[in-house]
């Protein structure tokens, strides 16, 4: 079964998603039109600025394409895969995923930190959190798979994924990795 | 262990504005005009730099209440400008807990002889520059994100061009050989201008500042290699920032793609009002 990877781009990290991408040697496209949606099987949200992202999606037709693409099974197609890091993890929320997202949560950037994570898929986790997101609550079909300060920093939900820090800053390739699996 | 205010951090956040417009606001209204349009992130000043030009003077930091207010308004990251080598203008934004610090020739040059000693500052800074030498000597005193200088509120993109141009061509002509040559003359340590050499590009985030005043503008210094976007006056100088600001940002972000570049540029009304730059009597580029 073939894998269609896309990562949304708009404006963010992208470069860096990119860069993991390909020490993990997959190919994938960008994604700038509702056109280009059509045939992933996954997308991955950068980190960036989520009112930018909604706004563009918006006015370029794609959110209501990506927004049933995640929720519903087309035709033979499952739902599609997504994973959101940090304003993508906004967006998730936005798209079904079962989490409440307070913006900036952690404060402004001179809040924004770097810290070991505790996660037993993935030892030794750096995360970079940049005037973050921080998941509030989320609902009982949520799986918590790393966290900080006993609060959940990486949240997986069927083929939802959301983290609050940019794994694609720290060069980290598990999480995309796990993702892809 | 948990860290703050790391290099990694102060760099990292100009990495999520890539691709985005920046803009300059005069007030909550506006900021909040910008961020509706699709902003990554609003600059706080009291003038656009076309109005500083018209008024003459001195020109400052903005009063913190019109930056608190702003930073009150919007979920996105607040920058505000200080003056050239003014640490305590700088002091006194970090103070204000706002997100990014400019180093701006828009403003008047308070101290000739040095730029602020950024590395010492917890919150991020971006400066100006019109050539690779001014680049790395800001990353070197700490800056975490560059722009090209161009000559802000003319309305006139010849400079934002002519900087970009200077620097990708200096960044081609770097070799292994010429490397320490080239940091000596800069003046800065070797391991920068390595990094340069070797990423063939700047080491932080590199945006286009300075005469944007339409879509095509923007989209075309994204062409050219420009990581992202900052209008000044080129917004709210325009007849109607509203649909000036969502058109830049729509530009921006389909650069390559004239037929939607076409289509946002339909329509705009008036630009800002332009100026010719031979007949500036201030240059703040060479600042």
């Amino acid at each position: 079964m073939g894998q269609n990877i896309g990562i949304l781009a708009i404006q963010g990290s992208i470069i860096e998603h990119e860069k993991i991408l390909q020490k993990l040697h997959v190919d994938y496209s960008l994604v700038r039109s509702k056109e280009q949606l059509q045939n992933l099987t996954h997308i991955i949200i950068p980190g960036g600025e989520s009112t930018t992202m909604t706004k563009l999606l918006k006015d370029f037709d794609m959110w209501d394409v990506l927004n049933e693409k995640i929720s519903v099974p087309s035709g033979k197609n499952k739902k599609l895969k997504v994973f959101g890091t940090c304003a993508g993890a906004i967006l998730l929320s936005k798209f079904g995923m079962d989490i409440k997202v307070e913006r900036n949560g952690y404060g402004a950037q001179l809040d924004s930190f770097s810290a070991d994570l505790v996660s037993k898929q993935f030892p030794n986790l750096k995360g970079i959190f940049i005037r973050a997101p921080r998941f509030t609550s989320h609902g009982s079909d949520v799986k918590v798979l790393v966290t900080h300060d006993n609060e959940p920093v990486l949240l997986e939900q069927e083929n939802m994924l959301a983290s609050s820090f940019h794994p694609e800053l720290a060069h980290e390739t598990r999480i995309h990795e796990w993702f892809l699996k | 262990m948990e860290q703050k205010n790391t290099f990694e951090l102060k760099s990292g956040l100009a990495q999520m504005l890539k691709g985005g417009v920046i803009m300059d606001v005069m007030n909550a209204e506006q900021a909040r005009i910008a961020e509706a349009a699709g902003a990554v992130a609003v600059m706080a000043l009291e003038r656009i730099p076309s109005k500083i030009r018209e008024d003459g003077g001195v020109a400052r930091m903005s009063d913190p209440q019109m930056i608190l207010d702003i930073k009150k308004s919007v979920t996105i990251p607040v920058m505000a400008k200080v003056r050239i080598g003014h640490f305590v203008e700088a002091q006194i934004l970090e103070n204000l807990d706002i997100d990014y610090i400019d180093e701006s020739e828009v403003l008047t040059p308070a101290d000739e002889e040095f730029h602020i000693e950024k590395n010492k500052f917890r919150l991020p800074f971006v400066c100006g520059c019109r050539n690779l030498g001014e680049a790395v000597r800001r990353i070197h005193e700490g800056a975490a994100m560059i722009r090209t200088k161009g000559e802000a509120g003319t309305g006139n993109v010849v400079e934002a061009v002519r900087h970009l141009r200077k620097i990708q061509r200096e960044i081609a002509e770097l070799t292994p050989h010429n490397i320490k040559e080239k940091a000596a003359e800069y003046r800065v340590p070797t391991d920068i201008v390595q990094a340069v050499f070797e990423q063939k590009k700047l080491p932080v985030v590199m945006f286009v500042a300075g005469g944007i005043a339409t879509p095509s503008d923007a989209a075309m210094m994204m062409q050219m290699g420009a990581e992202g976007i900052f209008v000044g006056s080129g917004i709210f100088g325009a007849e109607n920032p509203e649909k000036m600001a969502s058109a830049i940002v729509k530009a921006t972000m389909n650069f390559d793609k004239p037929e939607i570049i076409a289509e946002v540029s339909t329509g705009l009304g008036n630009t800002m009002k332009s100026l010719e730059i031979d007949k500036l009597e201030t240059k703040f580029a060479g600042r």
